[in-house]
């Protein structure tokens, strides 16, 4: 903390930033929900103890600064690629715990085919997916996972199905498949929801640890600069229509 | 004595105001101060109704916020 405060006796700390979180500040935007996913992530490091064998891929989009952020270490993949990557350290080093986070346009756009097949291939890694269902980073693009009717800034009347095709289900879809072990769907719209979202996480990092397998998480996030919204709308927005197309909930666990 | 005290680190805060909408007590408020980045930060507003439920912090996006929760409510609450 940059703030020095005179605590009366008598008062216990009940909230502080994670040890696993460096003083970096968030590069994200205001009020966007990436930050309260980094903060996830970071707490389930601190609560397993696993902090210092742990590898991060970080993803390229508006997380790309995550190894600033975070007191371990961390690789930046080609874009699409973290779970390619994530895939060869964690067979070269069984012993370390391997994780990727990864928004949508990287993700569910060019990296489709390296997320199905590590997938597939039940890879002992937990994935992070942040769905904000547009390209960010780039400036408010069409993404895969944008909503029918949504406004960015390649469909500026609206995403048309029969034009641009549905909103593409990743975890739906990985969830048919028989490799992985656990896949859920998780929102940080509200309290409850965070609550919910890091037992999902804390989940997606024990299956790990204990061998059972690819895990993922995908998280609704939000993206109040592109969506043209305040932080409050755009929360309001995942709440009553992107849960409408993607609805929450675990779609796969092997127990 | 109020049961809870938040404390902000403005410059951290981007002044997003989800912790202003989150709060169940509506301790939290925009105050008057800017910071460095030019981001109007939040403050506590009504200090005496805060009960330290840590709320605001667990929905900040940018880790800005700490809570001090009165020894006594925690006992209690476990």
């Amino acid at each position: 903390m940059s703030v020095e405060v005179a605590i009366p006796e008598g008062y216990v700390r009940a909230f502080a930033k994670p040890a696993a979180l460096s003083d970096a500040k968030f590069t994200y935007c205001p009020g966007c929900h990436h930050g309260i996913i980094t903060r996830l992530v970071a707490e389930v490091l601190d609560e397993l103890g696993i902090l210092e064998r742990t590898v991060g891929i970080a993803p390229v989009g508006c997380a790309v600064f995550l190894d600033r952020f975070f007191h371990c270490d961390f690789v930046q993949a080609a874009h699409g690629r973290a779970c390619a990557v994530a895939t060869g350290i964690k067979r070269a080093r069984p012993d370390l715990v391997v994780f990727t986070y990864q928004g949508d346009g990287d993700l569910a756009a060019i990296g489709t085919a390296e997320t199905v097949h590590a997938a597939n291939r039940g890879e002992n890694i937990t994935v992070i997916f942040v769905n904000n269902g547009i390209y960010g980073m780039t400036g408010g693009e069409m993404a895969p996972t944008t909503l029918p009717g949504q406004r960015t800034v390649t469909t500026p009347t609206g995403r048309e199905p029969r034009l641009h095709g549905y909103p593409l289900k990743i975890s739906e879809m990985l969830a048919q498949l028989d490799g992985p072990a656990y896949i859920s769907r998780q929102a940080v719209f509200d309290y409850s929801h965070v609550v919910k979202a890091k037992r999902a996480v804390l989940k997606a990092f024990r299956n790990q640890l204990e061998g059972k397998g690819f895990s993922l998480v995908e998280i609704l996030s939000t993206c109040p600069t592109n969506w043209r919204m305040s932080p409050t709308e755009a929360g309001r927005w995942v709440a009553e229509r992107v849960t409408e197309v993607f609805p929450l909930g675990d779609l796969k666990d092997v127990g | 004595m109020p049961k809870g005290i938040v404390v902000v680190d403005k410059e951290r805060c981007k002044g997003c105001g989800l912790c202003v909408e989150a709060c169940p007590f509506k301790v939290l408020d925009f105050s008057s101060e800017y910071n460095s980045s030019g981001y109007q930060v939040t403050y506590m507003a009504h200090p005496e109704k805060c009960t330290g439920c840590a709320v605001c912090a667990n929905v900040c996006p940018d880790v800005a916020l700490e809570v001090y929760r009165e020894e006594r409510s925690v006992k209690g609450a476990t």
